[in-house]
C-alpha cells in the first residue's frame, strides 16, 4: 500500500509539473523556474501531508473504535450548553463588537452580514427546495438599482423604497423561475446563470435609465424617525444612519429579521413542502404539493431576501454599479451556502463570516481568495458535501451510493 | 474419461442493492456444453444473478467460478475478457449505432480481424433479417430484431459461456420459438448458454439443468426433464 | 457595399465565428453525452489552450520560425496548446469528476464550477491580470469574393476547424476507440460488460473534448490578437448555447449549433446595436432550454428531474 502511495504521488507530481512549467514558467517570454517551484512545492506538500495523513489511519485502524469526525465532537460539546446561552452569548459577541473594533474591521462586519443574509436568502432556494441557481446575484441588484432608482429619481426614502424592492424582486423572481420549472438540475443552473447575466448586462447597457458602467451614487443613507418637539409642534424627524457603527447594528437587525424567518420558513409548511420537492419532485406533487407555486414562492422569497440585502448595499455605500454583481458574485454566494453546509442556518451564518472575514484577516493572501473558493467547492463536494456543519437530513442525500451494506 | 470441470460455480453468493438483500445465497453449477435455465417469477432475483455473475453487481459475500477460476471480484469487463457475453434484459442495443456497428462492439475485444469477418458471417446466417438491416440504427428495429442482434452481438465475442437474460419478451410466439430454435444451435456449436426466463416452459423444454429462483434464494434444482414434471413447479410455472 | 456584398460578408464571419463555437461546444458535447456533466470548467481549458498557444508561439516567433516555417509553427503550436490541454482535462475528470462519478448530479455540478472558479483565478495569478498579446503572424492580405472580404487568418483558422472536426467525426465513426466512446455514452452498463473499459474511454473524452476547445482558444488569440484569463466565460456561454441548441450529446448537433449561434451573433451584431448581442445570445439558450430542452438534432429527453 506504501508503494503504491508513494508511486501516486510521484505520478502526481510528474503531472503537476507538466502542468505548472508553461503556466507558471513562462509568464513572460523568459523561463522563471522559482515561480514553478514554489507553486509545485505547495502541491507536493499537500501530496505528502495527505499520505501522511493515510498512514497514521490505517496504522491506527487495526483494532480501534473509529473516532467521530472532530466537527461532530464540537457540535456535541456545544449542544452541552443550554441554546439560550450560545446564541445569547454570540448575540452579545456581536452586539460588543463594533465599539472594540475600528472602522475597517466594523466595514468587514458589515459586508459579513450582507452575504449571511445573502446566503441564507440563496439557501431557500438551493437548500430547502433543491433549485441549483447560478443568477441569484440578479435579485441582489434589483434590489440595489432599485432603491437607487427610487432614491435619486423620486427621492423616496429607504422604509418606503424597501417594500417597493421587495416587490420587485420577487417579481423578477417569479419571471425567472417561471421558465425554469420544468428543467433539470442542469439545465437550471444554466438558465439562472444566463438570466444573471442578463440582469447584469441590461444594468450594463440600458444607460438612460441606470447610468451604465459609470453606476448610480448620491443615494440617501436609511433613515430612523423619531419624534421631535418643536415650537410648531410634532413632527418626526430623521436621522440618517451614516456611521459605520450605526449601519453595522442596522445591517445586524436585517440580520436577525431574516435569520428568524428563515428559521420559521424552514418549519412551516411551505419549507416542508419545499424540502419534499427537492427529495422527489414526482412524489411531491402526487402528494398533493402544489410544486408549481411553490417553487416560484421559493425563488421569490430568496429574492426578496436578497432585495433587503441589495438595498441596504446601495444605502451604505451611496453607489452601485453593474460590475457588483457579477456571475462570480453568484458563485461566492453558492460557496458560502455550499460550505456551510446547504440547509444549514448555522453553518452558513459560519461559512460567510469565514469566506469573507477570513481574506480580510489574512491580507496578503487576498489574491488567493477567488483560488481558495473554487478549491473548497470542489474538495467540499468530494470530501464532505453536507458542509462543515451540516443539516441532518442533508447527508443521507448527497452520499446516496454509500449504501452501507449490512455486515451479517 | 475424466469428469470435465463446471464451466460455471456459483457458491453461497449474496448481493444487495442498497439495503435491499437481492440475491440471499444462491448456489448452482454449470456444466461445459449444457443448456441451464433459471426460471422464476418476476423479482425473484434472475437478472440480479446474471449482473452478478458480470461483475455489475458486486457479490458482497460467496464465490463465483468460472473455469475454475474465482471472478466475483472481477469488473465486468474482466469477466468479459475471460470468454463470458451477455444479451441482458431489454436487449440493450446501441441505439445510435447501426447493426453492424453493434456486432462489431460485440467483438471489440477480439484482434483476429479474419476470424471476427467469419463470425459475423456466421451470425449472419444464424439472423438472415440483420444482413438486411446492417445499416440501420440499432433503435429502429423491431423488438424481435433487437433480440436477435442482442444475442449475435454477444455471440460476436466466441464466448465460451453466454447468458441470456429474458429473450423471450415481450415477442411473438413464432418469434420466440425462432429464438429458442437458435439457441439450440449456438449451444451446438459449442457455447454453454445460462437462460434466464419467465417462459418457464420453453427455458425447460430446451435446457438440461433447471433452477428455480424465488426470492433471492434458489429453491429447487434438477434435470429440466425432471422440472417439467414437478407437480409444484408445474402448478406455480407452467399455469397448470 | 451593396446589399449582396454585405450579407455575403456577415455570412463570412458567421461561418469563421460559428466555426470556433462548434468547436469548443463540441468539448462540451462530448463530455455530457459520455458522463452526463456539464463540465463547467471547458471555458477554462479554452483559455488554457490560448494561453499555451501564445507561450508556444512567442517562443518561436523569437527563433524566427514564424517566418520561415510557417506550417510547422503553426503545428507545433496548435499540437503543443491541444496536448497540454489534454492533459490538463484529464487531470480535471480525474481529481473533480471521477470521486463524484457515484454522487448525485448536485455534487458534481458544483465540483465543475470550484473547478471553474479555480482553473481561471490560478490562470489570473500565473499569467497575470492583463491581456497578453499574440504575435500578428498573419498579415493583412485577404482575398475578396464577390464583393467580400475573407483574411489569410480566417481561411486559415476555418480550414483548420473544419479539418479537426472532419478528423473527430472519422476518429468516432471509424476507428475502435471512437466507436466504444460512442457506445459508453449510449449505454455504460452494456459497454462495460461488452469489455470496454469505460474509465478509459472517459479519459479520452475528456482528452479530445479540451483539446479542440484549446485549438478553438489558439484560434481566438490569434485572429482577436490577446488572450486574457477570464475570456473563458464567454465563450463557454455561446459555446454551451451551442451545444444545447444543437442537442447536446450529438457530435453533428454541436457543430450545427456553432454556426447557427455564430450567425445569429454576427446578423444581429450587423443589424442591431451591438452592446445587446450578447444579451441575445444568453436568451437564445434559455428559450431553446424552454421550449426544446432536446435541441435540433437531440434525441427527445425525458424532462426527469435530477
Amino acid at each position: 500500500m506504501v508503494r503504491q502511495e508513494l508511486k501516486k504521488i510521484v505520478v502526481y507530481t510528474f503531472f503537476l509539473a507538466i502542468l505548472f512549467i508553461p503556466m507558471l514558467g513562462f509568464k513572460t517570454p523568459s523561463f522563471q523556474p522559482g515561480r514553478v517551484f514554489k507553486t509545485l512545492g505547495v502541491f507536493v506538500a499537500i501530496l505528502i501531508f495527505n499520505f501522511i495523513v493515510k498512514l497514521i489511519r490505517s496504522r491506527r485502524k487495526a483494532g480501534e473504535v473509529q473516532k467521530t469526525p472532530l466537527t461532530e465532537r464540537a457540535g456535541a460539546w456545544i449542544n452541552q450548553f443550554p441554546k439560550i446561552y450560545t446564541l445569547g452569548g454570540l448575540v452579545v459577541l456581536a452586539v460588543v463588537f463594533p465599539l472594540v473594533a475600528d472602522n475597517y474591521m466594523i466595514d468587514v462586519g458589515i459586508t459579513c452580514l450582507i452575504y449571511v443574509c445573502l446566503g441564507l436568502g440563496l439557501n431557500i432556494v438551493v437548500g430547502l427546495c433543491g433549485l441549483l441557481d447560478l443568477g441569484y446575484i440578479a435579485f441582489y441588484a434589483v434590489g440595489a438599482y432599485s432603491y437607487s432608482l427610487l432614491n435619486l429619481t423620486f427621492g423616496v426614502s429607504f422604509w418606503a423604497a424597501l417594500p417597493i424592492g421587495i416587490v420587485l424582486g420577487m417579481i423578477v423572481g417569479c419571471i425567472i423561475g417561471y421558465p425554469t420549472l420544468k428543467m433539470r438540475g442542469d439545465y437550471l443552473a444554466i438558465v439562472t446563470m444566463g438570466f444573471g447575466e442578463i440582469v447584469r448586462l441590461v444594468l450594463n447597457n440600458w444607460d438612460s435609465l441606470t447610468a451604465g458602467p459609470n453606476g448610480l451614487f448620491g443615494m440617501q443613507r436609511p433613515g430612523l424617525y423619531y419624534p421631535s418637539f418643536e415650537e410648531s409642534g410634532f413632527t418626526w424627524a430623521t436621522y440618517y444612519l451614516k456611521s459605520l457603527p450605526a449601519l453595522y447594528y442596522f445591517i445586524f437587525f436585517i440580520a436577525i429579521v431574516v435569520i428568524i424567518a428563515v428559521r420559521r420558513l424552514d418549519n412551516s409548511r411551505i419549507g416542508r413542502a419545499w424540502i419534499a420537492i427537492r427529495e422527489d419532485e414526482v412524489a411531491a406533487e402526487l402528494s398533493g404539493v402544489p410544486t408549481t407555486w411553490i417553487k416560484l414562492l421559493a425563488y421569490a422569497l430568496g429574492a426578496a431576501f436578497a432585495s433587503v440585502a441589495g438595498a441596504f448595499f446601495a444605502a451604505k455605500l451611496s453607489y452601485t454599479n453593474p460590475n457588483f454583481f457579477l456571475f462570480m458574485e453568484s458563485c461566492i454566494v453558492l460557496s458560502i451556502v455550499v460550505l456551510g453546509g446547504i440547509g444549514s442556518i448555522p453553518g452558513i451564518i459560519m461559512a460567510a463570516i469565514a469566506l469573507i472575514a477570513a481574506p480580510e484577516i489574512f491580507r496578503q493572501l487576498e489574491a488567493y481568495r477567488m483560488l481558495a473558493f473554487g478549491a473548497i467547492m470542489t474538495t467540499m463536494m468530494i470530501l464532505k458535501p453536507e458542509g462543515l456543519i451540516p443539516a441532518s437530513r442533508r447527508r443521507h442525500e448527497l452520499h446516496e451510493a454509500d449504501e452501507k451494506k449490512p455486515t451479517e | 474419461m475424466t469428469n470435465p470441470q463446471p464451466i460455471l460455480e456459483l457458491a453461497d453468493v449474496h448481493t444487495y442493492y442498497g439495503n435491499i438483500h437481492a440475491l440471499k445465497g444462491i448456489s448452482c453449477t454449470i456444466q461445459q456444453g449444457e443448456i441451464a435455465c433459471l426460471i422464476g417469477a418476476n423479482g425473484a432475483g434472475k437478472s440480479t444473478t446474471l449482473m452478478t455473475i458480470f461483475g455489475v453487481a458486486q457479490a458482497s459475500r460467496g464465490e463465483i467460478r468460472f473455469k475454475g477460476d474465482p471472478i466475483q471480484h472481477l469488473r465486468p469487463e474482466q469477466v468479459a475478457a475471460r470468454g463470458v457475453s451477455q444479451a441482458p434484459e431489454g436487449r440493450q442495443i446501441f441505439p445510435r449505432m447501426s447493426t453492424m456497428e453493434n456486432l462489431e462492439m460485440g467483438a471489440f475485444l477480439r484482434k483476429d480481424k479474419v476470424e471476427v469477418a467469419n463470425d459475423l458471417e456466421r451470425v449472419f446466417k444464424l439472423f438472415p433479417v440483420l444482413k438486411d438491416r446492417m445499416h440501420q440504427l440499432g433503435g429502429t428495429l423491431s423488438g424481435g430484431e433487437q433480440q436477435m442482434l442482442a444475442i449475435g452481438r454477444a455471440l460476436m465475442s466466441r464466448p465460451q459461456l453466454l447468458l441470456l437474460d429474458e429473450p423471450s419478451l415481450g415477442l411473438a410466439p413464432k418469434l420466440v420459438e425462432r429464438i429458442f430454435e437458435t439457441v439450440l444451435e449456438i449451444n451446438k456449436s459449442g457455447v454453454t448458454i445460462f437462460l434466464v426466463e419467465q417462459n418457464a416452459h420453453m427455458a425447460l423444454t430446451i435446457s438440461s439443468t433447471g433452477f428455480v429462483m424465488e426470492t433471492g434464494r434458489i429453491v429447487l434444482t434438477d434435470k429440466a426433464s425432471a422440472l417439467l414434471e414437478n407437480e409444484q413447479v408445474k402448478k406455480a410455472y407452467l399455469g397448470e | 457595399m451593396d446589399l449582396s456584398a454585405f450579407l455575403l460578408q456577415q455570412f463570412v464571419n458567421a461561418i469563421f465565428l460559428g466555426s470556433i463555437y462548434a468547436l469548443i461546444a463540441l468539448g462540451y458535447t462530448m463530455v455530457y453525452g459520455i458522463i452526463e456533466l456539464i463540465n463547467f470548467a471547458h471555458g477554462e481549458l479554452f483559455t488554457a489552450g490560448a494561453f499555451i498557444g501564445v507561450i508556444v508561439l512567442t517562443a518561436l516567433q523569437q527563433m524566427g520560425w514564424v517566418e520561415t516555417h510557417f506550417v510547422l509553427t503553426m503545428i507545433i503550436v496548435f499540437g503543443l496548446a491541444m496536448a497540454y490541454v489534454a492533459v490538463l482535462g484529464v487531470a480535471l475528470e480525474h481529481v473533480a469528476y471521477k470521486p463524484l462519478r457515484k454522487s448525485s448530479r448536485l455534487a458534481a455540478l458544483l465540483s465543475a464550477l470550484g473547478m471553474s472558479i479555480f482553473l481561471s483565478n490560478g490562470m489570473m495569478l500565473s499569467q497575470g491580470v492583463s491581456d497578453r498579446a499574440y504575435p500578428q503572424v498573419f498579415g493583412l492580405n485577404s482575398i475578396e469574393i464577390m464583393g467580400a472580404r475573407i483574411t489569410n487568418g480566417q481561411i486559415f483558422i476555418i480550414l483548420l476547424a473544419v479539418a479537426l472536426m472532419i478528423g473527430l467525426q472519422l476518429f468516432v465513426h471509424r476507428t475502435r476507440l471512437g466507436k466504444a466512446m460512442r457506445a459508453t455514452a449510449q449505454n455504460k452498463t452494456m459497454a462495460r460488460i461488452l469489455g470496454i473499459n469505460i474509465d478509459l474511454t472517459i479519459r479520452i473524452t475528456f482528452m479530445i473534448g479540451p483539446a479542440l476547445g484549446a485549438a478553438a482558444g489558439v484560434m481566438v488569440g490569434l485572429f482577436y490578437g490577446a488572450v486574457r484569463f477570464d475570456m473563458g466565460f464567454i465563450f463557454m456561454i455561446k459555446a454551451f448555447a451551442a451545444a444545447i441548441l444543437g442537442g447536446i450529446g450529438s457530435i453533428p448537433g454541436a457543430m450545427l449549433g456553432g454556426l447557427i449561434i455564430g450567425g445569429i451573433e454576427v446578423f444581429w451584431a450587423a443589424f442591431l446595436p451591438s452592446a445587446w448581442k450578447d444579451v441575445t445570445t444568453f436568451t437564445v439558450l434559455i428559450l431553446v432550454l424552454y421550449l426544446k430542452p432536446s435541441g435540433l438534432l437531440g434525441e427527445g429527453t425525458t424532462e426527469v428531474r435530477v
